[in-house]
């Protein structure tokens, strides 16, 4: 149970901040929806546990957020992503790239390759 | 960074005590509503719409549990919580608090005062920048068994200039008198080579120090003083700087002051509080030539160079000595073996205080942990009672972890209260535990307790706390909770494992106490051997009181040049003397020849030359000289074996003779009669004429330099043959010590008005004082095993009684059934014995192996003294027999109405 939500958690904020990047300012409801409708229904989300993970963002500097008023005109707080954000967006992507590209490659490979 | 940032906001929001649950309240509605919104166009009844959209969102009081801790420091706020619930259970339970606390009190206070003397003494002996490159350089001749013969001018030169050091600097302590003030006064004084602040590092407050490369030979009439004799002889004058003074009829022209905080390097509290500085080139005039022969008997210090260790700078010592042998071999005969060593400075200074301290330091630490397992014991009869309280925290769902670390935070919370009680104790007492420490202590005066004893205090708090609490706590989670709820009432499930750790604890309190109290038996059977060795001398009713004649750098202004002058001079003050009322005799000497009373400096150690031998194939051996006048011998009740000794009519034109001890005669004239024997004393003596000495006599052997040592070979020549500038006068009678240091001085002073007079002492304080670091360590270390005792007493006593009330329900029945109350009573003795039975046999184990680790602080007793193990061991049989006996008599009471026991559960 305790490790699940570490694994997640990591790819979970690395998800949040590429939504940030692509979509603009967002507020939580929308950065959920948006996650579920990218990932289909492979990931099980519970939605709640998005706002711990957005404070945890706003604290290390990689979002900010404020009040505005939502699409049925509500007050809701929108994030958005800041410059050191970004910066840590693209070290992520290319360190997740990276990753998924050696363990691809592990698993293309056959025992008759070896030498 | 990152992560930098998330605690510093999360410790302000912490600080700030600041919430943001009003903001996840908003935006978790607002987020259900827009689900609930898009539900409902998905075609969802409106109930069902809001009820999905609660669901997708998860469980809402995780999530803001979650987001509170993201938001603070959870860690911080749980000590907060705990740290106010131990102060709350201290305060239900003052009985128990109270006595946890005093308990460490008193181990970490004790531990911390005796830290304080080794934190001046040992860790830091030498204030001043880089202490470990400062080194000592002794000269040893093991051919001939010579130890710390001094080196020579050339030597010296050869060591400066061999780039192993940054400086190196001869030094000699001694006392000058200096005259001008309102009464001549003595003072602690050292001729130093001009570079002996520039090896030390230390700048002045005032002037300047001594030219590092001044060659002036003699003296270059430069002095330098302490910010204690500014203050007190020239009233902080400003001007001071070109002053003159007159030190030993000398004029001398002050060019510095150094700042109030210096203390000089040295093994006594004397030389540390040395005030004046002299800087002298130590060649020519009055000092012998600069030849590589002449040795200098002075203390040589110096500084490496930056990086150097002891070890690599001997090595390159030893090149260098080589070298010196094969270019002066007539100056460095095979036979000698001449050498050159280095030793850290910081451990010649500290000297032979070190083991006792290290001793003390030991002794100390035992009883801190005998009243660590002391409070950990109680702690542990606590949890015990707390076992209900924590099966039922568990069952609510209490995470073990949590518990151990509440647990833990009282323990804490009790340790360091305990230590902070102890440090405020000692630091309100300091001024009076001070009083004990003896006066012999190199840095008496820098004991203090500062920043890093409160770190040692603290740091010793908190790792007892840690360890000790861990154990209790750790105990107390292991319950099994449905078995204690249940059981709860009738003795809980854990109580077996815990009582078997409470006499384990008791066991190992009793034999560290037993250590202990072995440790203080030796001691104290050394220091009563010692205070009732057979002296060989007679010290009762005898005075002694210094003065000291100028020693003036130009001979001819010494009034007291040759032994003629000054033996008139000598013999007024004696007969004067001898007409003070009480006074029945009366003699003079050199300062060394007072018994077990003068510093190792004053000790003189002279090239001892037999008559019939080759003086330049051989080393001559080293023998201990002192210089009396006739009537010290019969002063001191020292007994004439063979011979004579010296009568009034030697004098200076007469032969030279002498007289030495047995140890002496049979050191170095085995088979034959040393009486009549020819001698030839090298070296400065004196004034001594090279001419050959005649031995006249031998005494029998007496104590007068080592209290220990009986067998030390010793030689007297006569003070009007071999006049010398530092003189005690004895005297023997009736006197008052405290009238008669005025009354003396008006002789002395009669006779010359600029002769300073100091210390009358009388010898039974000298002889006591001798004895002070011994029995200082003597004392401290049975106050200790006194009290280790008294807290294993009591850790006995607890244990006891808490077995008995743990069996009292057992008690009841037994009784029931018709046990016999003296039974009852046996029974619980038995317990006693058995713990203290083992706790003796693991002592003893112990006790050998740190009374052979202490053998060389012990004298006339073997470390396996067997009445002292004996004694001890029915010392701590009768303790336990005595903490046995209350709970055994109540277990007994519990007989009296075994229904209400039985009832009771």
């Amino acid at each position: 149970m305790k490790e699940k939500p570490d694994v997640l958690q990591g790819t979970l904020a690395l998800m949040v901040l590429k939504t940030l990047d692509v979509l603009g300012p967002q507020h939580g409801y929308g950065i959920a929806r948006r996650i579920e409708q990218i990932s289909g229904d492979l990931l099980a989300l519970n939605q709640g546990t998005l706002y711990p993970l957005l404070l945890k963002l706003e604290h290390e500097g990689s979002i900010v957020s404020q009040w505005g008023a939502s699409e049925n005109n509500r007050r809701a707080r929108f994030y958005r992503l800041t410059a050191t954000g970004r910066k840590q967006l693209q070290a992520e992507t290319r360190d997740w790239n990276q990753t998924a590209a050696i363990i691809a490659r592990f698993f293309e490979v056959k025992a008759e390759d070896l030498p | 960074m990152k992560v930098l940032r998330r605690f510093f906001i999360r410790l302000s929001n912490f600080i700030a005590g600041r919430r943001a649950d009003q903001r996840l309240q908003e935006e978790i509605a607002e987020h259900v509503a827009l689900q609930t919104e898009e539900n409902l166009r998905a075609g969802l009844l409106p109930a069902e719409a809001r009820r999905q959209a609660v669901l997708k969102l998860g469980a809402a009081q995780a999530i803001r549990e979650q987001h509170r801790d993201e938001q603070g420091l959870p860690i911080a706020e749980n000590v907060l919580v705990d740290l106010r619930y131990a102060f709350r259970m201290l305060h239900r339970s003052p009985g128990f608090s109270l006595i946890a606390i005093a308990t460490m009190a008193l181990g970490i206070g004790a531990t911390t005062a005796i830290y304080s003397v080794i934190d001046a003494t040992l860790l830091h002996p030498l204030p001043y920048p880089h202490p470990s490159e400062l080194v000592r350089i002794e000269a040893d001749l093991p051919g001939v068994g010579a130890h710390d013969v001094g080196i020579s001018i050339p030597e010296l030169r050869d060591l400066q200039n061999s780039g192993i050091f940054q400086g190196v600097s001869l030094c000699f302590f001694g006392s000058d008198n200096l005259t001008g003030s309102r009464q001549p006064t003595r003072i602690a004084g050292r001729s130093v080579s001009p570079s002996y602040f520039a090896v030390l590092g230390v700048d002045p407050q005032l002037g300047r120090t001594f030219d590092p490369h001044d060659a002036t030979p003699g003296f270059n009439n430069e002095v330098v003083i302490s910010d204690g004799l500014w203050k007190s002889a020239f009233g902080a004058d400003p001007h001071i700087l070109g002053k003159s003074l007159r030190i030993d009829n000398d004029l001398a022209h002050v060019i510095g002051v150094m700042p109030a905080g210096f203390r000089d390097q040295g093994q006594t509290s004397e030389e540390v509080g040395t005030e004046l500085w002299a800087a002298a080139g130590f060649f020519g005039p009055p000092a012998p030539p600069a030849i590589r022969g002449t040795r200098l008997p002075f203390e040589t210090i110096a500084r490496l160079q930056p990086g150097l260790s002891p070890e690599a700078a001997q090595q390159r010592l030893d090149v260098l000595v080589a070298s010196s042998k094969k270019q002066y071999p007539a100056d460095y005969p095979p036979q000698g073996g001449w050498t050159i060593h280095v030793s850290p400075l910081a451990e010649t200074v500290v000297g032979n205080v070190r083991q006792s301290l290290i001793l003390l330091f030991a002794a100390v630490g035992l009883v801190l942990l005998i009243s660590c397992v002391n409070v950990a014991n109680l702690l542990l009869a606590r949890a015990s009672a707390r076992g209900r309280e924590m099966a039922v925290r568990q069952a609510l769902g209490a995470a073990r972890i949590r518990l151990i670390r509440q647990l833990l935070t009282e323990s804490l919370l009790l340790f360091v209260l305990g230590g902070l009680t102890g440090v405020a104790v000692l630091f309100c007492a300091r001024k009076f535990l001070l009083q004990f420490v003896p006066e012999s202590l190199p840095r008496l005066n820098d004991i203090s307790i500062n920043w890093g004893v409160l770190a040692f205090a603290l740091i010793v708090s908190v790792a007892a706390g840690t360890i000790f609490g861990l154990a209790p706590a750790w105990l107390t989670n292991r319950l099994d909770v449905t078995t204690t709820l249940r059981q709860e009432g009738r003795g809980s499930s854990g109580s077996l494992r815990r009582s078997r750790l409470r006499r384990v604890l008791v066991i190992g309190e009793l034999a560290l106490s037993l250590v202990l109290m072995v440790a203080a038996g030796l001691l104290l059977r050394s220091f009563w051997d010692l205070f009732n060795v057979q002296l060989g001398f007679n010290p009762t009713r005898v005075v002694t009181i210094q003065t000291s004649l100028p020693n003036p750098n130009d001979p001819t202004t010494d009034i007291y040049r040759t032994a003629t002058q000054e033996g008139v001079m000598l013999r007024e003050v004696l007969r004067r003397n001898r007409t003070l009322p009480g006074v029945e005799e009366t003699a003079v000497s050199d300062r060394a020849a007072i018994p077990l009373g003068h510093g190792q400096s004053d000790r003189r150690m002279i090239p001892l030359v037999r008559e019939g031998e080759d003086v330049q194939s051989s080393q001559p051996p080293l023998i201990d000289t002192l210089i009396v006048s006739p009537e010290y011998f019969h002063l001191l009740g020292m007994n004439l074996l063979r011979g004579r000794l010296f009568v009034d009519q030697d004098l200076e034109a007469t032969p030279l003779i002498a007289v030495i001890n047995q140890a002496a005669a049979s050191a170095y004239w085995r088979n034959q009669d040393p009486v009549g024997q020819r001698v030839r004393l090298l070296g400065r003596l004196g004034r001594a004429r090279p001419d050959w000495t005649t031995i006249v006599g031998v005494i029998a052997d007496a104590r007068t330099e080592s209290l220990a040592d009986a067998g030390i070979p010793q030689m007297y020549v006569d003070i009007y043959q071999r006049p010398f500038k530092f003189l005690t006068f004895f005297l023997r009678g009736q006197v008052d010590p405290a009238a008669v240091s005025e009354q003396v001085r008006a002789q002395i002073q009669a006779v010359d008005p600029d002769l300073p007079v100091f210390r009358a002492e009388t010898l039974d304080d000298v002889l006591s004082s001798s004895l002070s670091v011994r029995r200082f360590s003597m004392e401290m270390v049975a106050l200790f095993a006194g009290t280790a005792l008294l807290l294993a007493g009591l850790g006995i006593y607890g244990t006891i009684s808490f077995l008995v009330n743990e069996q009292s329900r057992e008690i009841a029945i037994r009784l029931a059934l018709g046990a016999q109350r003296r039974t009852i009573f046996r029974m619980v003795l038995r317990q006693g014995l058995t713990l203290a039975a083992a706790g003796a046999g693991a002592g003893l184990v112990g006790a050998l192996v740190v009374a052979r680790l202490m053998a060389s602080l012990l004298y006339g007793v073997s470390p396996y003294d067997l009445s002292t193990f004996a004694g001890v061991t029915a010392v701590l049989t009768v303790v336990a027999i005595a903490a046995s006996c209350a709970p055994a008599l109540r277990a007994m009471r519990v007989g009296f109405d075994p229904i209400t026991t039985l009832r009771s559960e």
